[in-house]
């Protein structure tokens, strides 16, 4: 079972608390109807799925209600960090010293 | 290779049952291949077997990062049938399920395949609709599934929870009766068995690291943790993983890796004739040879590569079975595991041709892969033999997800299957 960071109520819960809501950082085409093809596919099929660390968003669906984003580990399942929806990209390299 | 027969088996009996050889080499890996298959997984192997023996392609390696079948196919839970709701996915597993019929004589290798019949239970008005809807789709495609009240349910597994009261009511089922099992294991080894006879090299313990393409763009080979193999063609048959890999080539694909989780339980007498699968909780049962109980459930909600789920999903899928199967509440569990399975958002394979010449992809098969085994390999030979798809497959493309093409079972199911 996942121990999962909320940011907002700042407590360490049970997975069975939050909801997994896919990859974090994905973004809608700021005007839709000029983009190609190949730019919808991206945004509504593509994924990184990686195999390593994964930015993707949990919402606190039993608790706060609210949406965040993680950075986990796919190969570990461990939490590099987790933070406040709408806060930028943390880089990598300053997640790894965590570690 | 030694044919296995009556007669070979009264005679190993005589002497001591030391006239048994190895099934396959320990194929150590060649500089060139003609076709390079990545994953020696059930598809990987009967795409191999195949190859070699439909299309004369013998010069063919199957390279495998760990040891033969120890992927997903044998981590499933060995359900077979193809009751899929459109066109092209009855096409494809009703291919599968005619080949599953002439396996073990195809291959003279027992793959335990037992027509046993695959129960769907409906719970609520949608799940009937629905199922009513996939009945009659499949009489339209030639594929058998019929529908049966809660008593014809009953009467076909009688340990099933019929109770109207009951948490999740039975208000109807759908029946295939040509569906069943079949012994995952076996599978891989019987196709392992019949390439290797055929001149196939299984390399085990050998990670593709990367796939090299030339100065064309075409396929050059694979990188492997034994040094670089040159081939003129590659498939890529890596489940879970395949991202990964394709990425090395420059290919993305939608494709999301997710855990998927099975338990057994200490086997006991026959107590459960047939396979009961239940949509609306996730959850579905099987009894196996051995006496097991074998459970399945659906995917952890998260994406991962780490081959193992969490307890909440296996505490959800243990609650709704001993609500529909009250028979076996004080039962133990011997082991639970994990594999990891890669899912498209139509929750439809994609099967077929890259935009890299040469490279040739079957992946997506999700949470319900095994059941396609001998189709897939099938026409994967075909695809990789002829450079062009087989018409089973054709549908089965990547573009479909430029054009829009979608073959929507997981809208037919609402859930991945």
């Amino acid at each position: 079972m996942l121990l999962i960071h909320c940011p907002y109520c700042d407590e360490t819960l049970p997975e069975a608390e939050f909801a997994y809501a896919g990859e974090a950082h994905v973004s809608r085409a700021a005007v839709p109807s000029e983009v190609t093809d190949e730019v919808w596919r991206d945004f509504l099929f593509y994924r990184s799925n990686v195999r390593g660390p994964h930015y993707e968003r949990w919402r606190h669906v039993y608790g706060c209600g609210r949406f965040f984003n993680a950075v986990r580990d796919t190969v570990s399942d461990r939490f590099l960090t987790t933070y406040e929806a709408g806060a930028p990209k943390p880089a990598l390299t300053d997640l790894e010293g965590q570690k | 290779m030694t044919r296995f027969s009556a007669f070979a088996l009264v005679k190993n009996a005589l002497t001591g049952q030391k006239g048994w050889e190895a099934q396959w080499p320990d194929s150590q890996p060649k500089q060139e291949y003609d076709v390079v298959i990545v994953g020696a997984g059930g598809h990987g192997l009967g795409a191999a077997y195949y190859l070699a023996k439909e299309h004369g392609i013998t010069n063919v390696a199957v390279v495998e990062k760990g040891w033969l079948g120890g992927g997903n196919t044998g981590r499933n839970t060995t359900i077979i049938r193809s009751n899929y709701l459109y066109d092209e996915s009855a096409r494809l597993y009703d291919h599968a399920l005619d080949l599953w019929e002439g396996l073990s004589q195809e291959l003279n290798y027992n793959v335990m395949f037992s027509r046993r019949g695959v129960l769907m239970l409906a719970h609520n008005v949608h799940d009937v609709q629905s199922f009513q809807r996939h009945v009659h789709a499949n009489r339209l495609n030639g594929v058998d599934n019929k529908w049966l009240t809660p008593w014809e349910a009953k009467q076909f597994c009688p340990i099933l929870n019929i109770d109207q009261d009951a948490r999740y009511p039975v208000l109807g089922a759908a029946l295939q009766r040509r569906a069943g099992t079949a012994r995952h294991d076996a599978v891989a080894w019987g196709y392992a068995r019949g390439a290797a006879a055929r001149g196939v090299d299984i390399i085990q313990n050998c990670p593709v690291t990367a796939i090299r393409r030339d100065a064309s763009g075409r396929v050059a080979g694979v990188e492997t943790g034994r040094g670089f193999i040159r081939a003129k063609k590659v498939a890529v048959s890596a489940a879970g993983h395949t991202s990964v890999v394709m990425d090395s080539a420059g290919v993305r694909l939608p494709l999301e890796s997710f855990p998927l989780q099975a338990l057994v339980s200490e086997p006991v007498k026959p107590c459960m004739p047939c396979v009961v699968m239940s949509n609306a909780v996730h959850a579905y049962m099987s009894q196996s040879d051995k006496g097991e109980l074998v459970i399945g459930s659906g995917t952890d909600q998260y994406t991962s590569y780490s081959q193992r789920g969490g307890l909440p999903l296996i505490e959800h899928t243990l609650a709704a079975i001993c609500e529909i199967f009250p028979t076996v509440t004080r039962m133990r569990m011997l082991r639970k595991w994990g594999g990891t399975v890669d899912v498209t958002p139509d929750r439809s394979a994609i099967l077929g041709k890259t935009p890299v010449p040469g490279l040739y992809v079957n992946c997506g098969w999700g949470t319900g892969g095994f059941k396609a085994t001998p189709g897939a390999a099938h026409v994967l030979a075909w695809t990789v033999a002829k450079d062009e798809p087989h018409p089973i497959n054709a549908p089965f493309t990547l573009e479909r997800f430029t054009s829009g093409r979608l073959i929507d079972e997981a809208a037919a199911a609402a859930v991945a299957h």
